[in-house]
């Protein structure tokens, strides 16, 4: 997710007759950034809240302004400037092995919230989620420094591969009301903050708005299907998600999401790739490293190898790229705890069941090679790593390549290192036969439904 | 006569291989790092030249491997130490499916797959604990030349357990060690057992597999060859060459790009 995008943008002319989504990127960016500073000027409310599970579509509908730390953090990476962060939370007393999200959440409070973009407001609420454990932590650490009321939102798991709700599921039906009644619990707390009445309707609007960037999301994905791939998911698909996380339910994230996929599919129709010469196609399971993401985007490149899928554009979308995860708007707050309860089950049942979810991936962006990216500080993502790669290897014979570096350490990034691994692993797909442009494939899509 | 050639730079050392058109080695040299990375493959490449006894435009093509290899300026191309290692090994012992690799800084294990390509590889990361720099603590701490630790541990009759795998702390846990007056040969028979315990951690990850090729500087310990046979539970090729095996691969990639045989090509 990002908001200093990865790569340089054209000039302003090229952009004022084409849409271009690193341009379009950058600017809802630097808006969303803007209105952070401008919100206490204008006595907007606060909601610190996470990617995964949060209750977003609620907090819309009482105008609050939406603060996303994990965003905020990486953002210290992209922009060079986390180690800054990173050392005042240690010096703090926090060990090395905290997930840097969190240190760097740490040095921005202890830097009086001044962020490289500008200044984040403090937050009247904080939504924490059982989809990452380190959010409950995380929030703590707000109520403690910060006086934040936290409300943690308890999102029933559930340990079944491709999670699939079937007519009368009675479990479904529980989770549905447990969440439900959590949500009712939520919208109290919020009209309580704001002096707002909670408006039905809205949700139904904001809803309705998050099922057409749903459907382009999904869209989106689909088309690098195609080879070439007309986009990088670990460059390009960085600030798409950036784009679905922060404006999601926003009439400008409808709109960016609606013209990607035009200009994305004009690019398929050309036959125009992300690079010049597709020869590799691989998937990256992992979280980013964003302090050096376009550096190791360039090393893949270099090879003519691009990042056709990744499974982040899945899990820190919050689940919500399955095609079917659709709000029922004459129903919202019910459809809402329906579709909040079986996104947050795909996230957690994606983790815990990555070989078979990755296993799909690859046939259908039929790829050459698996990049894992393991990074210490994220047990939620990289834990089981090891374990998927070895199955991969063995049932599916695909090629990997597993590196290690950080979300947005720079201490933890060697780039010699790094780059005999990926020239190593380019160097073992060749072997293998790979090198040649693959043959033209035709779209496929996710699915019928009308935007 | 045409010759090609593989210079291997690495961390501590730089291997240089020079090959006939039969792929005989005529010409090799090993020069420790004092000078610079360009300067130390300079030195070396001329070195085997002269152990050759052929001048330098005999030589057609070279290859650069190791970390430094983008500092062989006068190579014609550049092959990961992986895939040299891995070309060198089977070369060496053609039953080769698994290639451990000890060298200054860095361990790694390689699968082979049965067509003599490399299948899958794994490296420490982060960290030099399990490689030839846990030696050279050692080495200093006991203030002992490195060819006679290997002889000394095999000695050993109550090994010490090392438990740091910092390389730095490595160091002052074995002074420790010393100071409490436990005996030289227990202290380092337990410096190689965490080397080897490490290190086929690491040969795991890939799949340890029959026959396993052992290259790379540390190949010449004893004890850790004995230990590495014992923790794998299959005997380890050594072989006189494991040394220069990443300048042999990397030469035997120069024999492909000058001599044909463009099928066993490793980069594009």
């Amino acid at each position: 997710m990002t908001i200093e995008i990865l790569e340089p943008a054209p000039t302003v002319d090229a952009a004022a007759t084409l849409f271009d989504p690193r341009i379009e990127g950058q600017r809802l960016m630097r808006d969303w950034y803007t209105g952070l500073g401008e919100a206490a000027a204008r006595g907007q409310h606060v909601a610190n809240v996470f990617v995964m599970g949060n209750a977003v579509e609620i907090l819309r509908t009482f105008d609050f302004q939406l603060v996303f730390p994990e965003i905020n953090s990486l953002q210290t990476g992209v922009r060079k400037a986390s180690e800054e962060y990173l050392r005042l939370s240690e010096d703090y007393g926090m060990s090395p092995d905290v997930c840097s999200y969190v240190k760097a959440d740490v040095g921005l409070i202890l830097k009086e919230q001044q962020h490289p973009a500008g200044l984040i407001p403090k937050a009247h609420i904080a939504i924490a989620s059982n989809m990452c454990s380190t959010f409950i932590k995380w929030a703590e650490i707000w109520e403690r420094l910060l006086k934040t009321p936290t409300f943690v939102l308890d999102l029933p798991g559930q340990r079944a591969a491709n999670w699939r709700v079937r007519p009368g599921d009675a479990q479904h039906a529980a989770d549905s009301r447990w969440v439900e009644a959590q949500f009712r619990d939520l919208i109290q707390k919020c009209e309580k903050i704001t002096g707002k009445r909670f408006d039905m309707d809205r949700l139904a609007e904001v809803e309705e708005r998050v099922n057409k960037m749903v459907f382009h999301w999904n869209n989106v994905m689909a088309l690098n299907r195609v080879c070439p791939a007309p986009y990088n998911a670990m460059l390009d698909g960085l600030t798409y998600i950036g784009i679905m996380n922060v404006y999601r339910g926003a009439p400008e994230g409808v709109e960016f999401m609606r013209k990607l996929e035009e200009q994305l599919k004009a690019k398929v129709a050309r036959g125009e790739g992300r690079v010049a010469e597709e020869r590799f196609r691989l998937l990256f399971s992992g979280t980013p490293c964003y302090v050096s993401m376009r550096r190791l985007v360039e090393l893949f490149e270099t090879w003519g190898g691009v990042f056709a899928y990744s499974d982040y554009l899945t899990f820190a979308a919050g689940g919500m790229d399955a095609g079917e995860l659709v709000y029922d708007t004459s129903r919202p707050l019910e459809s809402l705890a329906e579709v909040t309860a079986l996104a947050a089950q795909r996230g957690l049942s994606n983790q815990f069941f990555a070989h078979e979810r990755l296993a799909q991936q690859v046939r259908d962006y039929d790829v050459d090679g698996i990049v894992f990216h393991g990074i210490k500080s994220c047990r939620f993502v990289s834990s089981g790593m090891a374990d998927t790669r070895d199955y991969l290897n063995k049932r599916l014979k695909i090629p990997s390549l597993y590196i290690e570096s950080d979300l947005i350490d720079p201490r933890y990034w060697s780039d010699a290192q790094i780059k005999n691994r990926v020239d190593a692993f380019f160097e073992t797909l060749h072997q293998s036969g790979g090198g040649a442009p693959l043959a033209p494939k035709t779209v496929s899509s996710t699915g019928e439904r009308a935007a | 006569m045409k010759y090609v050639a593989g210079v291997d730079v690495g961390s501590t050392q730089t291997k240089a291989v020079i090959i006939d058109q039969n792929k005989t080695i005529v010409g090799r040299s090993l020069l420790d790092m004092e000078t610079s990375m360009t300067t130390i493959a300079q030195d070396a490449f001329k070195a085997a030249l002269a152990n050759a006894k052929i001048s330098e435009d005999q030589v057609i093509y070279i290859v650069g491997t190791g970390y430094g290899r983008y500092n062989v300026t006068f190579g014609s191309e550049q092959v990961t130490e992986i895939s040299c290692h891995a070309r060198g090994a089977v070369t060496l012992f053609p039953g080769t499916r698994t290639v451990i690799d000890i060298g200054g800084q860095d361990t790694k294990a390689i699968r082979v797959k049965d067509d003599g390509q490399v299948g899958d590889f794994t490296m420490n990361d982060k960290c030099a604990a399990g490689t030839g720099r846990f030696l050279g603590a050692a080495s200093y701490a006991l203030e002992m030349p490195l060819s006679e630790l290997g002889p000394l541990a095999l000695k050993s009759q109550n090994p010490v357990r090392i438990t740091t795998t910092c390389t730095v702390f490595a160091e002052s846990e074995i002074i420790s060690h010393l100071a409490k007056g436990l005996l030289p040969e227990d202290v380092l028979m337990g410096v190689h057992q965490a080397i080897t315990s490490r290190c086929v951690s690491l040969a795991r990850r890939v799949g340890i597999e029959s026959e396993v090729t052992f290259t790379g500087g540390v190949s010449r310990n004893v004890a850790i060859v004995k230990l590495l046979e014992e923790s794998a539970g299959t005997k380890i090729n050594v072989s006189p060459d494991a040394h220069f095996c990443g300048a042999l691969g990397a030469a035997l990639f120069s024999h492909d790009r000058a001599f044909g045989n463009q099928a066993r090509s490793a980069a594009a």
